[in-house]
């Protein structure tokens, strides 16, 4: 008990606003706040943000910032469309995973051997690749009816789905087992339903792909802590002088870090093209490149922190797409949270934003009770929104790689 | 001596990459059985005629006042990538104010680009205010402020500024049509070039921008101390730079001149912002800041070296040749071109070291 | 402390023969010839400058010398590289740790032991070797933490273990106590004492003599490149070892008559500077420059000089105290408005602090004083007409060899940078200078020109505050001396009062 007590007093910031989602959720009209199906739509919706976020650590970590991971996830949309649509999903993602590699290895290539500023390359790396994605199209499809230059024909096969059996109701022997969680979910009891209803989205109906996807973050958690390559690639992008003193070949970390990243982008976009929609549509990845980044930033260059980050962001989505009445529930929440921000600010005597966070609080209420919706086009930058209001709250405790962004040479270290 | 290697060698650098990039996309086209000859001929020979001069200089214009917005941030080492909502935010304020007054002609457009450029700067303002207070980096906050913008765009056009028809449920979200005195005339009588389509006023307007940035950026002590930021930020601290106001500063500057961007399409053909205003200006402007080098003279050669592309390759879908080839034109350019000027920049440097180590032995 | 035994039978661990290096205009390490014996503490001292730098990086193979051998354990060694001389049992720790912030302890001692291949590390395997390393030399240390964690003495304790993990048996420590504060240098030299009960040779590079005396067997004193003697520590007086690192005469002051007038252009009252790493760098500071005088501060570094003069110029912050400017209180003013007010500045680091590299030598004449009526047309302009001739003027006047005004910084070389600051901050007429290391490795050409502007600034009226590491540079220069040691002034005198003794003892803080 007391162990609890020591958690909840420690992660109240973290715990305060679940359980309040909670309590929201308990209102009819806000019941999908904690529906098993917004549960899972928001796990499909973050998996391609997770994936770019995830990729992006592996060249963070070695020093380079890549905001070309949109311009890599593009490709990973055509090529993921076009090997699809030929040969299947499966060849999909492979092409994918490719061609974001391989725009991974030209910003690696103009980064670190030529030295050009990160952000700069990247830049051109988004340019070059939308480019590249529609001349593609055009001369791809030119002939394919239900193609054309700015959508790919439809992939038709999909890739396997799966339930868990008797936790989720999947399938053994072709018959369909006890769905536990489903029936837990549709008891209607107070937080027991919410709980199981996002146990059940989370392990009703997925696809391999994603069982694929999700499975990269523990991989790469591992690869990059555990093993001797992993612990080279970070120390490339913390102290690559201390490296090389070592014997470290630094310039192939960070060859290696970026092209990782670009293979992982390049999946993300496969994912959306093969999970997703079906298809390669222009302009698809829809800036989830940089929302990676970000939930990449959110998750302080971690695996796990990325995860929980896109996880947000995958949520506020998913309420977006499915229901924009439970949206307005949030602004409910937004006014407990900042009641709480507000109560914190008064017992360590800083008056000032405790003022703030009350006024800006009954704003938000006021809000809340004088409306029966929020917009719609307030619900669509939601994720993006929350990005901000977090790192504005979380980033003096962020670490980033120390040598992040500068370019190293070769035999600095004597 | 070496002032002309170096200038030589920085006119030579994207003539290098136009050509790499025509090598390229020749051996594309040739990939996909089509003459690259006779292509990039009937580019040139449409891009050269009359109309569509009139018509890469007007797309030009707001692609070069971005590029100019972009390019304040650059010369101190910020990346504002958020030109984008800043100019559509600008933009339809400017709309939406601008068909509810009633002014006297020149006034009425002045007012309307001062209200563009004012809410533009004060947009950017916010990413300057995160990373100097709460320390984060500007590339995710303008990238994030951009849909926020955007969404703010599309709900203040909808539900706020928007009357609807009862009559016409089919009519787009838009701004009421700006009255006559708030229109940019065009310059074709000017000029006399009459029997051309309309060559849009605001083009003035972009010069102005450029030599304001050239004066502020170069003849400036603010200009100075942003440059010397950018360049060194201790020793422009230890010459009496604050960076933290710098940064805010550079923000504002920047998100004000990207105000203007959809100020040539406001005033001289749209008269209105609906849901089909030109976007994306905002992420081009990145491209040609990089072409150009953060130069005026040679952001303007990069923004009418990209409009020409855009429009000459209008002409190859007669011929049936895919037009977008253009596209990865313009991709490879710019990316060949960063790389470039890295290596020129580190060619002058050896070749400066070398001089004045030759200037050291002489004595 | 007990009586030492001198290990004279044993073997010589590091035998330094004749070693010589040059640089362009230096002669860094003149034919030096040292024999350290195997399982004692040897310290090597000397000012900055000494040469003591140059010589460990030839032992540890970063540079190579232009004559001369090195032998480890009597086996004749030539290194092209660093990773050469580990291999050869020789192992240093840098001033400025090789360690990355965001590791683990582990992590940083086994990175670069093996292949980067995806094969896991034996963390339970290094875990325990760590262990026992640390157990064995008494160096306790969790090898899971995270270096930011870490103080500065751990941080090096880490950069020691991973040294001998490599099987170091000879340690080279370049000056390990700077960093330190005086319970992490007890520590330190408690486990340096094991070490060399364990048999390991340590190699102590220090100009603080005190802790020279404590911990070293024997002491090789360097100055100006060479070798001056090797003493053993027991065997040898403070005050000597001071002769010998400071040299028997100090140079002579110049006679001259003092030109500094009544009027004071700088004053400090009871300065404390802001506190960083948990201590205030300079604290109740009090002093005054008068107009036509040169104050100089000698101190070895480290000992709060920098964040002073910093403090003065507005950069470094200040907790309370008061500056004044010719009698103008200037403690709230900004950088800018500070210079304005003609303050001058020479940095320490003229590339970092004094230059930007990677612009023309006219936009850096304007460095510092971009808002000056003399580069102003309408407009508020920047006026590149005025910048070029007063770049030029600089060029000439203080015999700046470079191309043109249009070269960038970072083509010239290092004393013609530091001509082109000082030209540039002498220029414009100021009220005060504060000059911080304005000779600091630069040619001797360089070197005289920039002291007879400094001379000929004094004698025209300005108030100079010079700080220096350089004592010829110091007693030559300045009218008055001031002793900074631990962030306090702890003696003022005359140059001509000032004996190798006396300077010695105040700044190692033998005497405060």
């Amino acid at each position: 008990m007391n162990k609890i007590l020591s958690l909840v007093k420690k992660r109240y910031i973290v715990l305060f606003p679940i359980v309040c989602l909670i309590f929201i959720a308990q209102f009819d009209k806000y019941s999908e706040l904690t529906s098993s199906g917004t549960f899972g739509a928001a796990l499909r919706l973050c998996i391609p943000i997770c994936l770019a976020g995830v990729g992006a650590i592996y060249s963070e970590r070695s020093g380079i910032v890549n905001i070309g991971l949109e311009g890599m996830m593009i490709m990973g949309t055509w090529f993921g469309a076009w090997a699809g649509w030929l040969y299947g999903p499966w060849y999909g993602v492979l092409a994918g995973f490719l061609g974001g590699a391989l725009f991974g290895l030209i910003h690696a290539i103009g980064t670190v051997t030529f030295q050009v500023d990160h952000i700069v390359s990247g830049v051109a790396i988004n340019i070059l690749a939308a480019g590249v994605a529609r001349f593609l199209s055009v001369v791809a499809y030119a002939d394919v009816p239900s193609g054309g230059a700015t959508q790919s024909p439809r992939v038709d096969d999909r890739i396997s789905q799966i339930s868990i059996p008797y936790l989720s109701g999947g399938e053994i022997n072709d018959e369909k087992t006890f769905d536990l969680f489903g029936s837990l979910e549709s008891l209607d009891i107070f937080l027991i339903s919410d709980i199981f209803g996002l146990l059940g989205g989370l392990t009703r109906n997925i696809s391999l792909f994603s069982i694929l996807a999700l499975s990269l973050v523990p991989i790469s958690v591992w690869i990059l802590w555990s093993t001797n390559f992993g612990l080279q690639l970070r120390s490339v992008g913390e102290y690559p002088v201390g490296s090389e003193s070592v014997g470290v070949n630094v310039y192939l970390m960070k060859y290696i870090g970026v092209t990782t990243s670009g293979a992982f982008a390049g999946l993300a976009g496969a994912y959306l093209v093969i999970e997703s929609a079906g298809i390669y549509r222009e302009g698809q990845t829809g800036g989830r490149g940089f929302i990676g980044l970000a939930s990449m930033i959110f998750g302080n260059w971690k695996p796990l922190g990325t995860f929980l980050g896109s996880g947000l962001f995958g949520y506020a989505d998913s309420l977006q797409l499915r229901s924009e009445e439970s949206v307005h529930g949030l602004l409910l929440l937004i006014v407990l949270i900042l009641l709480l921000v507000a109560i914190r600010s008064f017992f360590v005597k800083k008056i000032k934003s405790a003022v703030g966070a009350l006024s800006v609080a009954i704003l938000f209420a006021i809000w809340f009770f004088n409306s029966s919706t929020v917009p719609n086009e307030f619900v669509f930058f939601t994720p993006h929104i929350t990005t901000l209001i977090v790192l504005s709250f979380a980033s003096q405790r962020l670490r980033m790689p120390k040598f992040i962004g500068k370019s190293y040479r070769k035999g600095e270290a004597t | 001596m070496i002032k002309y290697t170096t200038k030589i060698l920085s006119f030579l650098t994207p003539l290098i990459a136009l050509s790499t990039a025509v090598l390229i996309c020749s051996f594309i086209l040739n990939l996909i059985d089509q003459d690259p000859v006779e292509t990039f001929k009937s580019m040139w020979e449409y891009g050269i005629t009359g109309k569509s001069l009139v018509s890469i200089l007007n797309r030009s214009v707001p692609l070069y006042i971005s590029a100019v917005a972009v390019a304040v941030g650059f010369k101190m080492g910020l990346f504002n990538i958020g030109v984008e909502g800043q100019y559509l935010l600008g933009a339809l304020l400017a709309a939406a104010f601008g068909s509810y007054m009633s002014l006297p002609p020149v006034l009425h457009v002045l007012l309307i680009l001062v209200m563009a450029s004012v809410s533009a700067g004060l947009w950017a303002a916010i990413a300057g205010y995160l990373k100097v207070k709460k320390g984060i980096h500007e590339v995710i906050s303008t990238i994030m402020l951009n849909y926020i913008g955007t969404g703010t765009v599309a709900y203040l056009l909808a539900q706020v500024f928007f009357e609807k028809d009862e009559g016409d449920s089919l009519k787009v979200p838009q701004t009421n049509y700006l009255p006559e005195s708030a229109m940019i005339p065009p310059l074709n009588k000017m000029l006399g070039i009459e029997d051309l389509p309309d060559l849009h006023g605001f083009l003035i307007g972009a010069i102005f921008i450029g030599v304001f940035y050239y004066w502020l950026i170069w003849k400036t002590s603010l200009g100075f101390d942003l440059r010397a930021t950018g360049s060194n930020p201790v020793a422009a601290k230890f010459s009496g730079a604050d960076p933290g106001r710098l940064i805010i500063l550079a923000m504002v500057i920047s998100g004000s001149i990207a105000g203007f961007v959809g100020m040539s399409g406001l005033t001289g053909y749209y008269h209105r912002y609906t849901i089909d205003f030109p976007s994306g200006l905002g992420f081009a402007g990145i491209g040609v800041a990089l072409l150009g080098r953060n130069h005026p003279i040679g952001m303007a050669l990069g923004a009418i070296l990209i409009s020409f592309l855009e429009r000459s390759s209008q002409i190859l879908d007669l011929k049936d040749v895919p037009k977008e080839i253009e596209r990865i034109m313009q991709g490879i350019i710019i990316l060949t071109v960063v790389v470039g000027y890295e290596i020129v920049r580190r060619f002058v440097l050896t070749q400066q070291i070398k001089e004045a180590s030759k200037e050291v032995l002489d004595e | 402390m007990g009586p030492r035994n001198f290990p004279f039978q044993m073997s010589i661990a590091l035998k330094i023969k004749n070693i010589s290096k040059s640089f362009p205009g230096v002669l860094a390490n003149d034919n030096i010839d040292i024999n350290i014996p195997e399982a004692t503490i040897h310290a090597i001292v000397g000012e900055n400058g000494a040469g003591k730098s140059t010589l460990m990086k030839i032992i540890y193979g970063m540079i190579q010398p232009d004559s001369g051998t090195i032998e480890v354990f009597n086996k004749e060694q030539k290194f092209n590289s660093p990773k050469e001389a580990i291999n050869s049992g020789i192992g240093m720790v840098h001033q400025h740790f090789m360690l990355a912030d965001n590791l683990t302890v582990l992590e940083n001692v086994v990175l670069g032991l093996e292949n980067a291949s995806l094969k896991p590390i034996n963390k339970k395997k290094y875990n325990d070797e760590i262990e026992s390393i640390s157990k064995k030399y008494g160096m306790p240390l969790d090898s899971k933490i995270t270096i930011d964690d870490l103080g500065v003495g751990e941080k090096q304790r880490v950069e020691i273990i991973k040294v001998l993990y490599r099987g170091a048996k000879i340690l080279i420590l370049d000056e390990p106590t700077a960093v330190l504060v005086p319970q992490e240098v007890n520590e330190l030299f408690e486990n340096l004492r094991s070490l060399k009960k364990e048999g390991v040779t340590i190699i102590f590079i220090s100009h603080k003599l005190d802790e020279v005396l404590e911990i070293a067997d024997g002491v090789s004193v360097m100055r100006g490149g060479k070798h001056v003697g090797t003493v053993e520590s027991s065997n040898v007086s403070k005050p000597d070892l001071a002769e010998m690192m400071i040299g028997k005469s100090l140079p002579k002051p110049p006679k001259r008559d003092t030109s500094a007038s009544k009027s004071i252009c700088l004053e400090v009252k009871g300065l404390n500077g802001e506190v960083l790493d948990s201590k205030a760098p300079f604290s109740d500071i009090n002093f005054k420059v008068k107009k036509g005088e040169i104050l100089g501060i000698a101190g070895v570094e480290g000992n709060g000089q920098r964040e002073l003069t910093e403090a003065i110029l507005g950069v470094y912050p200040i907790e309370s105290g008061q500056i004044s400017l010719n009698n103008k209180d200037i403690n709230d003013l900004e950088t800018r408005t500070r210079r304005s007010l003609g303050v001058s500045y020479i940095p320490e680091d003229r590339q970092s602090q004094g230059l930007v590299m990677d612009s023309s030598l006219i936009e850096n004449a304007m460095l510092g004083r971009q808002t000056k009526e003399r580069y102003r047309t309408k407009f508020y302009n920047i006026n590149y007409k005025n910048s070029k001739s007063f770049s030029e003027e600089i060029i000439n006047n203080y015999d700046v060899r470079t191309p043109g005004s249009a070269t960038l910084a970072l083509a010239l070389s290092g004393g013609n940078q530091q001509k082109f600051v000082v030209g540039r901050e002498l220029n414009d007429e100021p009220n005060l200078l504060i000059a911080s290391q304005p000779t600091r490795g630069i040619d001797i050409g360089a070197q005289a020109l920039i002291w007879e502007k400094l001379r000929d600034a004094r004698d025209s009226g300005l108030g100079v505050l010079l700080i220096s590491a350089d004592l010829e540079e110091l007693l030559g220069l300045s009218d008055r001396l001031l002793v900074i040691y631990e962030g306090k002034i702890v003696k003022e005198l005359l140059p001509k009062e000032a004996t190798p003794e006396v300077l010695g003892a105040y700044m190692t803080g033998l005497e405060q």
